[in-house]
């Protein structure tokens, strides 16, 4: 039943009055031994929780940062199993901290949906998050995580209606989504007074904490979210700093667990001195 | 004579959700999510209106050229010895493909739904000068994502968009060719959802595109079938048509699905051979999966990664294929056969010498299989291909092919 993983993490951020801070990174970008160590290093620099992309050919809705991350991850080899062992290994050492995958829904179609919720409840998969696979398409898949105690983590957006709300916060536990620009990853940036009211519009339609995505890159915008919603996550700024760290031969470990604390600063400090 | 034509029995497809059985659908992101949504409604809406209808048709008669002619090419079939080869002609269309009927149904539509802005994607050039041309006769701003490849093997396009007034934005991400041109043109859609029309150019996509984009394109079928009952006084025994994302095929194969007796054949490209890993072959080569927001045969490898297609037509080098083709070939109604780059190249010259229309080397691929279907059926039967693009387009790539320079 690893959806608790989620259920107890936010439990816990309400208690101490702040938001959480949601990490992103492409399984294999560069190599998976890089991954793995930058996920083991990621709690500590202040990750609440961790979105794990598995890489995907034709990555819809990204912008170019994480379409060059997921090419990269593809060419060191890595799959949907490659990401799975990941998460394995990295709860060898971290029973606490929930960990989302992201990306889109062939390669999960192509394993099968019950052989990939078995798999990933084994590995210790807290919840999923499928771009490409709106609510009306999500039956089956929902079908075969909820018996695995995964949450199917949905996406709602600016463009999501009022009359189409319900459907979106249907059959999904763990956390809302909230893409907060309409855009790919990591183009646009988000306008904090306009995250307000839609999170408070999704917390009110699906009882569930509300994570805020697709427009933070600075530790700035990141605090202007997290005084508003119940997480921040930050994706294409982390995945920058391994580019280049990549490209300069430097510590890619290094730098991108010093640009996550950060922003883990960042959001943690948001709300200090409010109630 | 054959008994007069059947109601078409395949009109409950797709259901109210897009499905043609298992395929189709909407698998797109939450944020276009509701523009889909809308979409479908516009499109019925106007499907259901008179008006709309009638404003159509007066473009394609009087804009486009339609009716397009069916031609008995009489050569060819002396050649072959055997059914009589009918070409129907939609390279003599404005534009010189079939493009051109998808193209204007659908900016009729996006002028209804009040849409600023057009985008489309393009792989042989075709879609591209369609898209290109209607904005312009409407005075729409367009953008065209093309692969860079493709930009490079189809210059004459590029350079026919660019005069039309459109902008072309060559797409260098993956191998350059159709199916990234098309990721490109979803993310520039999500990016600019308030104004943006996203005008796809074949029967692929989220529901309403794949039943809409037929429904525009079965004016090829409806027309042909009229023609050859005037002309033989019977319907044909096999209708022939190229598949890349299978809009000019389900536009020919549409109208005739209830008759029973007309068997429809679609053809793949084969590239170098469909057991090779260089070709374009969907359904020979590919099995179920999700890409560009429906469920169909899709080039792919063992962890779900889709395969760059490999074909010597731009206009057919996809992995995927449009939805209902998916159906028809898993519920038998439709065959589908493969042709090689070579084989093609081969049809190519044998049209131009034999019938002096030098075809687009999309239907050269389908004519490379006419002659045996004409051979197989025998003489005294009747075989339509859809001639759906004109070759000018190709003459470098062929040149190229040739050894020549030109």
């Amino acid at each position: 039943m690893t959806k608790d993983r989620i259920d107890r993490r936010f439990a816990a951020l309400k208690a101490e009055n702040r938001a959480g801070f949601v990490t992103y990174v492409m399984a294999g970008d560069p190599d998976a031994a890089t991954t793995l160590s930058v996920l083991k290093g990621l709690p500590a620099a202040g990750a609440d929780l961790i979105e794990l992309g598995f890489p995907f050919s034709d990555p819809m809705a990204e912008g170019p940062t994480i379409q060059r991350a997921a090419q990269r991850g593809l060419k060191s080899g890595m799959t949907l199993q490659g990401t799975l062992d990941l998460v394995a290994a990295f709860r060898e050492g971290d029973q606490d901290t929930p960990i989302i995958l992201m990306g889109y829904l062939n390669p999960v179609l192509n394993k099968g949906f019950e052989t990939f919720a078995a798999l990933a409840a084994k590995a210790g998969v807290d919840g999923l998050i499928i771009v490409d696979c709106p609510p009306e398409e999500a039956d089956p898949l929902s079908d075969a995580l909820e018996a695995e105690g995964i949450a199917l983590i949905r996406l709602a957006a600016p463009t999501t209606d009022d009359a189409r709300l319900p459907m979106v916060v249907r059959r999904t536990s763990g956390f809302v989504y909230y893409v907060s620009v309409a855009g790919v990853t990591g183009v646009k940036s988000a306008d904090a007074a306009d995250v307000a009211p839609a999170v408070e519009r999704l917390r009110k339609a699906s009882g569930l904490p509300v994570a805020v995505g697709f427009g933070i890159r600075t530790p700035d915008q990141a605090a202007a979210v997290a005084k508003v919603a119940d997480a921040a996550v930050v994706g294409s700024a982390l995945v920058d700093e391994i580019e280049s760290a990549a490209q300069l031969n430097e510590n890619v470990t290094e730098k991108v667990l010093l640009k996550a604390s950060e922003l883990a600063k960042a959001v943690r400090s948001a709300r200090v001195g409010t109630k | 004579m054959n008994a007069p034509a059947k109601p078409n029995d395949y009109s409950a497809y797709p259901d109210a959700e897009g499905r043609f059985g298992g395929f189709g659908g909407r698998y797109v992101a939450e944020t276009l999510m509701p523009l889909v949504l809308d979409l479908g409604k516009a499109y019925a809406d106007a499907k259901a209106d008179p008006e709309f209808q009638a404003q159509l048709k007066s473009y394609n008669t009087h804009y486009a050229g339609r009716p397009s002619p069916l031609y008995f090419a009489e050569r060819l079939t002396e050649h072959f010895g055997g059914a009589k080869i009918y070409f129907k002609r939609d390279e003599l269309n404005h534009t010189g493909s079939h493009k051109i009927n998808n193209a204007l149904g659908q900016i009729l539509l996006a002028m209804r739904m009040g849409k600023t802005r057009i985008i489309a994607e393009t792989g042989a050039g075709q879609h591209g000068v369609a898209t290109a041309t209607v904005c312009a006769r409407f005075g729409l701003p367009c953008v065209v994502y093309m692969g860079a490849t493709d930009v490079e093997r189809q210059k004459p396009n590029v350079f026919r968009m660019n005069l039309l007034g459109a902008e072309v934005r060559p797409v260098s991400s993956g191998t350059g060719t159709l199916k990234d041109a098309m990721n490109e043109a979803m993310r520039d859609w999500v990016t600019n959802v308030h104004d943006t029309y996203y005008l796809i150019g074949t029967a692929a996509g989220p529901h309403p595109y794949p039943v809409m984009v037929r429904d525009f394109q079965s004016v090829i079928g409806a027309e042909a079938r009229e023609q050859i009952l005037e002309m033989e006084g019977r319907l044909p025994d096999a209708v022939v048509a190229c598949i890349g994302g299978g809009s000019n095929a389900i536009g020919l194969f549409h109208p005739f699905l209830g008759d029973e007796g007309v068997r429809l054949i679609g053809v793949e490209a084969a590239g170098h051979g469909v057991s090779t890993d260089k070709h374009a072959a969907s359904l020979t080569g590919g099995r179920p999966g999700v890409l560009h927001g429906n469920r169909t045969y899709l080039l792919q490898d063992d962890d779900g990664q889709i395969i760059d297609a490999h074909s010597i037509s731009a206009g057919l080098d996809y992995p995927g294929i449009g939805p209902e083709h998916s159906f028809l070939h898993d519920i038998g109604r439709a065959e589908y056969v493969s042709t090689t780059d070579t084989e093609a190249l081969e049809a190519f010259k044998l049209c131009s010498t034999l019938e002096g229309i030098i075809p687009a080397l999309e239907p050269a691929h389908a004519l490379a299989r006419v002659g045996e279907i004409a051979q197989e059926l025998g003489k005294g039967k009747i075989v339509v291909m859809n001639l759906c693009g004109r070759g000018d387009k190709d003459i470098f790539t062929v040149a190229e092919a040739l050894g020549r320079k030109i």
